[in-house]
């Protein structure tokens, strides 16, 4: 009963969807306000629905009801509670669900904090999310019923994938999603100009808030996705340039782009077209991550149940949302010249090439990505792109960005002189060199890329503490930053410690995989791993082989590990958890494998340097991203005064 | 020349949707079974519980039949299970073969949810699986009369599976 009223919440929804993506532009067209206010009252009705079909469908995975098939097919009794809420958005129907659902969430919060728009613009972006909404909840009705029911129902499910079942999966899609489909909000703003055939600093300044939100959504999402691979997967490694890791990474750099672009539409009036270009296209590599995911056209580890129909449906979707944008860009695009004229040499011009690698990056990513399919189609065999192309391209467009990055910040508007900006590093400078001469003389191992790649990281952390430093010169002046600056910082500054992680954990990474018998002791990094003893133990749905590692550090007992190896009663599918315990200068990592038949096991034991730098470094970008957000500036009616100030 | 610049993204859209729907149509995850149009390995199977032969290469001699690998600890078999009733009730000749299974939890699964099978035969150490390179349960084959394998279903048979696509395979085979 509760299923079939959220079915019907849905359909409602679709209804609502379909009014607010009409009328309401009609009547931003004829300035009729009664027909405009209808864009407000259905985004937030469209919420309320969506919410209610949500709702519905995660009462009956907390209940356990098999009579409806995505639960059968996605659920077990004996699952624990969390992972039968999280069951929810684990598959395919409820994913989508949780699409639309985030959805009319970014269109209820336009329509609630919007008040400082003008009427006619609000009114058209939330038009445009109506839209998208109609798009995707027809999708989810058509060819995706979540509510589908099963006769005569299961005695129990089929469980959910046990490699899902981990607390940081539970999470990973929403937190994906909420930056995903934040695009959209972007992109519905970029369309909406392009109706009104107006471009200008407030439009700017409206754009960067909900941007800077999915970034920040998007950011966390993609690191939480990676450190599940690094603890889950058993391996010690946390990216695989996998289609779908890639699929997150695309839409992420696009709006790197997008954020630092309209920064220069608002201050310089100019990238007016570029930013609404890139507003379309971070949200279209949002949409072509959920095709690629959802359609089975690259095969992956994030496989999901592939259906031709469906396949064809997203395509469609997407070809007609992508398309008509692009449209309308080749229509009023060209009307869109900024005034604003530009100095290779100031922070535009910075901007302008952070832009420039970023695009050039995702793009080569996308090419890479998409190799293969074009391969098949033309025939010529099936091939896989793997890391090593993409770590020869991305990396040696990154050390440029990233050297420009720290000065980007001490350059001025308009017309800067670079050469005083590099003398006033200099003190940066030395840093950054003395930390990697040092690690390339004292380290063992130490090739002279990896040196290079902790130079770059140092010297971005301090050139942005320097930039730091001379705005704020005092304790007091630190206060009175306001927190869009302190954003910055954090952002920059989270991306040089996520960098120093990065490098450190892949090129000092010790690994040892041997045959140990319980009592047995090896030797890494610096510490003694000794297998006391491999046990049987029972958890709530698995049975599992834990072991038990003595870890001690010059002698002196240092800390106990438990890796496990489990098998899940419902589909036997053995899964691997790691054990690990993080330092600051690295993570202890051990992961017990099969047994050899005469009481000796697998182990395979790891020492990732640095590997909790990376983690640490993006959320401090995320908090940089709430800071950002949180700043007053976002909450004012923003006034031709404010571009004026900004030319001073 | 300016207002190319404008237009390019469309025409690329355009033509990766292009690209994207020829590729839509060939499935990347679909594993062909190399025994397509092959003889049926050899096999003599004893029962669930007890010894002796009761599933050979001979029992589905000169008949279209179908051979089910299931288990009873497998939950797609026992959503598939009313499905092969049916298959069962409209006369088509279905074969089982328990795949590693406790012959109680075997015995208890057709006991209580009936048995759509002429003879099951039970594959304690997982061999003819192997054989049949069978990679995920439940799995389904359709045998024509002279013991070649026509086609294979990986995963439970639905409804829908079975009248579009086993169903027309079955007569096709039945009507030679």
């Amino acid at each position: 009963m509760i299923a079939e009223f959220g079915h019907f919440a849905l359909t409602l929804a679709l209804a609502v969807a379909f009014v607010q993506a009409t009328l309401p532009l009609l009547g931003a067209h004829r300035r009729d306000t009664g027909l405009m206010a209808l864009a407000p009252a259905g985004a937030m009705l469209q919420f309320a629905l969506v919410a209610l079909a949500f709702g519905a469908l995660m009462h009956a995975y907390i209940v356990s009801d098999f009579s409806l098939a995505n639960v059968a097919q996605n659920s077990h009794t004996a699952k624990p509670m969390l992972y039968k809420v999280a069951g929810t958005w684990g598959n395919h129907e409820g994913s989508m669900l949780l699409w639309a659902l985030i959805l009319s969430l970014y269109g209820a919060a336009v329509a609630a904090f919007g008040g400082n728009l003008t009427e006619t613009l609000k009114v058209r972006v939330l038009s445009i999310q109506g839209m998208i909404g109609c798009g995707i909840l027809a999708f989810i009705l058509f060819t995706s019923n979540p509510f589908a029911r099963l006769d005569p129902a299961p005695f129990d499910g089929q469980s959910l994938n046990p490699l899902l079942q981990d607390p940081g999966l539970a999470f990973h899609p929403p937190l994906l999603y909420l930056g995903y489909v934040g695009l959209s909000t972007s992109f519905s703003f970029a369309v909406a100009a392009l109706i009104e055939g107006k471009v200008d600093a407030v439009w700017a300044r409206w754009v960067r808030p909900w941007t800077l939100a999915a970034w920040g959504f998007l950011t966390a999402g993609i690191t939480l996705g990676s450190w599940w691979a690094y603890y889950e997967l058993g391996w010690g490694g946390w990216w695989f340039w996998d289609p779908v890791e890639n699929a997150s990474f695309m839409p992420w750099l696009a709006a790197t782009a997008l954020l630092h672009s309209a920064i220069v539409a608002e201050k310089r009036d100019a990238l007016k077209a570029w930013t609404i270009f890139l507003a379309i296209v971070a949200f279209a590599l949002s949409l072509l991550g959920t095709f690629l995911v959802r359609s089975g056209v690259l095969t992956s580890v994030h496989a999901f149940a592939s259906d031709p129909t469906r396949g064809v449906y997203i395509l469609l979707f997407l070809v007609v949302t992508v398309g008509a944008a692009f449209a309308l860009f080749a229509w009023r695009g060209p009307a869109l010249a900024g005034t604003g004229r530009f100095e290779p040499v100031s922070r535009e011009g910075a901007l302008l090439i952070n832009n420039f690698v970023l695009t050039v990056a995702a793009a080569s990513i996308l090419l890479g990505t998409l190799y293969p399919l074009f391969l098949d189609i033309l025939n010529a065999g099936k091939v896989s792109v793997g890391a090593p192309y993409f770590q020869r391209v991305f990396i040696p467009m990154m050390i440029p960005m990233l050297l420009i990055m720290a000065i980007a910040p001490m350059l001025t508007w308009r017309r800067a002189d670079a050469g005083a900006a590099i003398v006033s590093l200099k003190w940066a400078g030395l840093v950054a060199a003395i930390v990697g001469f040092g690690i390339w003389l004292f380290i063992n191992r130490a090739s002279a890329l990896a040196a290079f790649g902790i130079a770059i990281a140092a010297w971005l952390f301090a050139a942005t503490m320097w930039e730091l430093y001379t705005r704020a010169r005092t304790w007091r002046g630190l206060l009175r930053q306001p927190r869009v600056s302190w954003g910055m910082t954090m952002a920059h500054a989270g991306l040089a410690i996520a960098i120093a992680g990065m490098t450190a954990s892949t090129a000092w990474k010790v690994e040892d995989i041997r045959v140990m018998a319980p009592g047995e002791t090896t030797e890494i990094a610096g510490y003694q791993f000794t297998l006391s003893n491999v046990s049987d133990v029972r958890g709530p749905n698995y049975a599992a082989l834990r072991a038990t590692f003595n870890v001690r550090r010059n002698g002196q007992a240092y800390t106990t590990l438990y890796p496990e190896k489990r098998i899940y009663d419902v589909g036997r599918q053995p899964t691997t958890e790691a054990a690990i315990r993080p330092t600051i200068w690295g993570d202890l990592y051990a992961v017990i494998g099969d047994a050899d038949g005469n009481g000796s096991y697998v182990t395979r034991i790891y020492f990732n340097p640095l590997v909790g730098w990376m983690w640490t470094g993006a959320l401090i970008m995320v908090l940089g991203a709430g800071m950002s957000l949180s700043d007053r500036r976002y909450r004012q009616v923003a006034t031709a005064d404010d571009t004026v100030e900004a030319h001073a | 020349m300016r207002r190319l610049v404008y237009v390019l993204p469309l025409v690329l859209v355009a033509l990766l949707g292009v690209a994207f729907y020829f590729q839509l149509g060939t499935d990347t995850q679909k594993l062909p079974s190399a025994l397509i149009d092959k003889p049926l390995p050899i096999f003599n199977l004893p029962p669930i519980e007890g010894d002796g032969v009761v599933l050979a290469n001979s029992d589905l001699a000169g008949k279209v039949a179908l051979i089910n690998v299931w288990a009873s600890w497998c939950p797609p078999c026992r959503i598939e299970h009313p499905v092969l009733m049916g298959i069962a009730a409209s006369g088509v000749a279905i074969y089982g073969v328990n795949y590693k299974d406790k012959p109680d939890d075997a015995k208890r699964f057709l006991t209580q949810l009936g048995n759509p099978f002429i003879a099951v035969g039970a594959d304690r150490d997982g061999k003819l699986a192997i054989d049949l390179g069978v990679y995920g349960y439940p799995e389904t084959f359709i045998v024509d009369a002279n013991g070649i394998i026509r086609y294979r279903h990986a995963g439970p048979i639905n409804k829908v599976d079975w009248e579009q696509t086993l169903l027309p395979i079955v007569k096709k085979l039945q009507a030679r």
